[in-house]
């Protein structure tokens, strides 16, 4: 166990040199110049455009200007944005936010998403699973900006319930509402995840094997279907949370929250280097870290799969 | 300029599709009651982070500009009433033969942190804004001042000098600017945020200062949320004309204008920007009298690639004038654009001194008769096809594609929108000449003067004139102009410049800009001036 999990860290080495390189190559292949753009529609001035290029380093070659920003990064420096904030400050600043978001989100994905496919799944057939299953396809062919304004309008504008954006993002009730809006999607997955991989365990050997015993039928549910049900569900929602995290940008755009995804569209637009290759590093290390997760999760919901 | 990203943010970006019905002239915070008002009290405008450290001669786009204008006070501004010059720590700004400039200051001005306001304040400032090291967006803002070339050579040479020699201080309340040709207007363009003075602790550390500026202005800076709000209170000292009626300005950002006007409809926003293309047919209803629809300094026009070969000669002026005439201004602005653009008659946009409606003539009104006649006799559009460039982030497509429309309906001429991905992309490919035919174009106001829209934008070599236009005539009335005695002389001089610009049609002028926006019921007095801002100090916030 413990060896599997250094070696899976090890593995992440390579990733991570792998995914930044790629990610500065396609950011310095982005169209268009970026300190020309600062000047707007006015002509930039060359020997100030040249001036301000020299100071972002922007006036190297491409090899040279990745050796320069790994060398920075294993100073522990993500460089610095073109307003003149450090790109660690600016993570610093998203990267809570964004997570208060994504746990809340989480939690509706769970809490919401679970019972009502295991409800479905158990019930198969019935009112109550065709009820999630019509919920669950409103819910997945609704895009979200569609969910997230009909949301904002009817339980802030007229319900006044909220307040329409997020005033303060360390307050978690306002989150509830984005999170919610965020969670929808995914939930649906989850439900219906859940309910396939149900309705195909039900019919499984031990559940016969484990009823004929005469367990009660709560034990068979929790102890044995639910467990062995999850793991589908639990890759999910591994790889969901990495979504949730760089893929709310419509929704933090909606509801006005300064999370990751809207610095990372704005750095894009800016082409700001650092800004972009620093938050997207940190993305991808938090995917590694959650299949990693995932993936010692199978051993804890199945015994019968081991790392050595 | 603020004109330069500031079209590109606020304008180009929440452009195009729009808004409320035209021709009711300006009727900004109309029907306010009068109730009482708390001049203690902040209200919120919507904002956007600023994209460069707040330092006065750094900021071209909205988002910077607008904080740095309440935090900084310069010699003069404009007034946001009538967008006329209007003196603030300046006494007087004399000058005999339009080239040397004698300033004489208001004793009294302070900076937020109680240091007097010197003539030093402002030749150090300028100086250092100016030098090319110091990496400042808007450091050929001083090109005109004598000596710029020693702080800010050509093609990036080291500087051999750190002060511009046009620059010389006389006393505590005195200085001289003497620029390196004559330039009538130059007052002008001392209204604009480069400008403004700098305190003599920001020399120690201009980057720990732009984080956390120090000012002469109306409003103090208190703090600095990056990317959630920037908040400012009243400076008691502040020793303007137009003192504040409230107790300060949060700039609130936004990252969506439909986030904001959600916001300002629950009142959690006091005053927006302009409202979202999707609230422009229903915002006049959803907020009444606290709605805004006032004109802007910005003109949008189509500029064509004249340092093209098959684009010059005296024939293809007759196929621009005549493509001009085959647009149907009047009904694109009231059908696409929902009324939220004048149609447009000259180069300069209205309300701008030495503005005058109809240099353009008949060639900007809409008769496809004369068109297509005009188009045959000048041999018909090069290649036999038109393509328009634009950025396709800006919400240009609408209008671009109505234009094209209008010209192939209206003459049968081959037309078509060329996108460019975003602003960044259009712009490259446009100054580098990687196009051909015709581009999108806009200007807005960096101060309400009509040579900022001829001079900065027409004549040979000027730094917007992306059209390759090169017109003795023009260049030598704008020099004539620019040596005028008085402004008005210059504005007037310039009006002579703007009329050769129809027989060679460099660009076709189309729609005048305007301020859709509005304010909550926290709030009263609200009026927007012709950038687009609004009066800030006359705010009132309700008690």
């Amino acid at each position: 166990m413990g060896s599997y999990i250094i070696r899976r860290v090890l593995q992440m080495i390579p990733v991570f040199l792998g995914a930044t390189f790629l990610i500065f190559v396609m950011v310095y292949a982005l169209p268009g110049d970026p300190i020309a753009a600062m000047f707007g529609d006015k002509a930039a001035d060359p020997a100030q455009v040249a001036s301000l290029r020299h100071k972002y380093y922007l006036d190297q070659p491409l090899w040279k200007q990745y050796l320069h920003y790994m060398n920075n990064l294993f100073h522990l420096d993500f460089g610095t944005s073109f307003t003149g904030r450090s790109v660690a400050d600016i993570m610093a600043d998203a990267f809570p936010v964004t997570i208060r978001l994504a746990l809340v989100a989480f939690f509706f994905e769970i809490v919401v998403g679970l019972p009502l496919g295991v409800l479905s799944g158990l019930k198969r057939g019935t009112i109550w699973d065709t009820l999630v299953l019509i919920i669950t396809l409103l819910v997945i062919s609704i895009p979200v900006f569609v969910l997230g304004y009909i949301a904002q309008t009817v339980f802030a504008t007229d319900l006044g319930w909220v307040t329409p954006t997020v005033q303060d993002s360390e307050d978690i009730t306002q989150l509830i509402l984005p999170g919610a809006v965020l969670a929808a999607l995914s939930l649906a997955y989850v439900a219906r995840l859940t309910r396939t991989s149900i309705g195909e365990n039900l019919r499984a050997d031990y559940i016969r094997t484990a009823t004929a015993k005469g367990l009660p039928r709560r034990t068979i549910v929790t102890r044995h279907l639910l467990r062995n049900s999850l793991i589908p569900v639990v890759t999910f929602l591994g790889t969901d949370l990495g979504a949730l995290m760089g893929g709310a940008i419509v929704t933090e755009g909606i509801f006005n929250i300064k999370g990751v995804g809207n610095i990372l569209y704005r750095a894009i637009g800016q082409k700001e280097g650092p800004t972009v290759v620093g938050i997207v590093t940190v993305l991808v290390v938090v995917y590694l870290v959650a299949s990693l997760l995932v993936d010692l999760l199978y051993a804890v919901l199945d015994p019968r799969i081991r790392y050595a | 300029m603020p004109a330069a990203t500031r079209v590109r943010r606020a304008v180009i970006a929440a452009t195009s599709v729009a808004l409320v019905a035209t021709g009711c002239g300006s009727s900004g915070g109309g029907g306010s009651s009068s109730g009482s008002s708390d001049t203690g009290k902040t209200f919120s405008y919507q904002s956007s982070e600023p994209q460069n450290p707040l330092q006065p001669a750094n900021a071209n786009e909205v988002g910077g500009g607008r904080i740095l204008q309440n935090l900084f006070k310069g010699l003069a501004d404009y007034d946001p009433s009538n967008a006329t010059l209007r003196m603030q720590v300046a006494d007087s700004i004399d000058t005999s033969d339009s080239q040397t400039f004698n300033v004489t200051m208001k004793s009294g001005w302070t900076f937020h942190d109680g240091t007097p306001v010197k003539a030093a304040n402002f030749v150090n400032a300028w100086n250092w804004a100016a030098t090319t090291a110091n990496n400042q967006i808007n450091s050929s803002w001083f090109s005109d001042i004598e000596g710029y070339q020693d702080v800010h050579p050509a093609g990036g040479a080291p500087a051999t000098k750190t002060t511009m020699s046009g620059l010389t201080v006389v006393d505590d309340t005195h200085f001289t600017i003497k620029l390196s040709s004559k330039v009538s207007y130059f007052p002008y363009k001392l209204g604009y945020i480069a400008f403004s003075p700098l305190p003599d602790a920001f020399f120690n550390d201009p980057a720990g200062y732009g984080q956390k500026p120090v000012g002469d202005g109306p409003y103090q800076f208190v703090s600095w949320d990056h990317n959630s709000q920037v908040v400012t209170k009243t400076y008691p000292g502040y020793m303007g004309v137009d003192k504040p009626k409230n107790g300060g300005v949060v700039f609130k950002m936004y990252t969506t204008a439909e986030a904001a006007y959600a916001d300002l409809q629950s009142d959690n926003l006091d005053v927006m920007d302009q409202v979202p293309p999707s609230a422009l047919s229903s915002y006049k209803s959803d907020l009444g009298n606290r709605a805004i629809d006032e004109p802007q300094g910005s003109i949008q026009n189509i500029g064509f690639t004249l340092y093209q070969p098959e684009w010059q000669g005296a024939n293809t002026a007759k196929v621009r004038q005549g493509l001009s005439m085959a647009i149907d201004r009047d009904t694109i602005t009231k059908t696409v654009l929902q009324g939220s653009r004048a149609p447009a008659s000259s180069w300069v946009a209205q309300g701008v001194e030495g503005y005058k409606a109809g240099t353009c003539g008949d060639f900007c009104n809409f008769d496809p008769a004369k068109a297509k006649q005009l188009i045959a006799e000048g041999g018909g559009v090069p290649g036999g096809r038109l393509t328009i460039t634009y950025n396709a982030d800006g919400g240009h497509k609408e209008w671009v594609d109505a234009v094209c429309n209008s010209i192939r309906q209206n003459t049968g001429v081959d037309c078509a929108g060329d996108p460019k991905t975003d602003f960044k992309t259009a712009r490259a490919a446009i100054t580098g000449h990687q196009i051909s035919g015709a581009f999108r174009t806009g200007w807005q106001q960096d101060y309400p003067l009509n040579a900022n829209f001829l001079s900065d934008v027409y004549r040979t070599g000027a730094a917007a004139n992306d059209f390759g236009y090169s017109s003795p005539q023009f260049d030598q009335l704008a020099a004539q102009a620019d040596a005028a005695p008085t402004i008005q002389d210059s504005a007037t001089g310039y009006q002579q410049a703007e009329a050769v610009l129809p027989q060679d049609m460099p660009a076709i002028p189309l729609w005048y800009y305007r301020t859709n926006s509005g304010y909550s019921n926290n709030v009263q007095n609200v009026t927007f001036d012709s950038f687009g801002n609004p009066a800030w100090t006359q705010v009132e916030v309700k008690g």
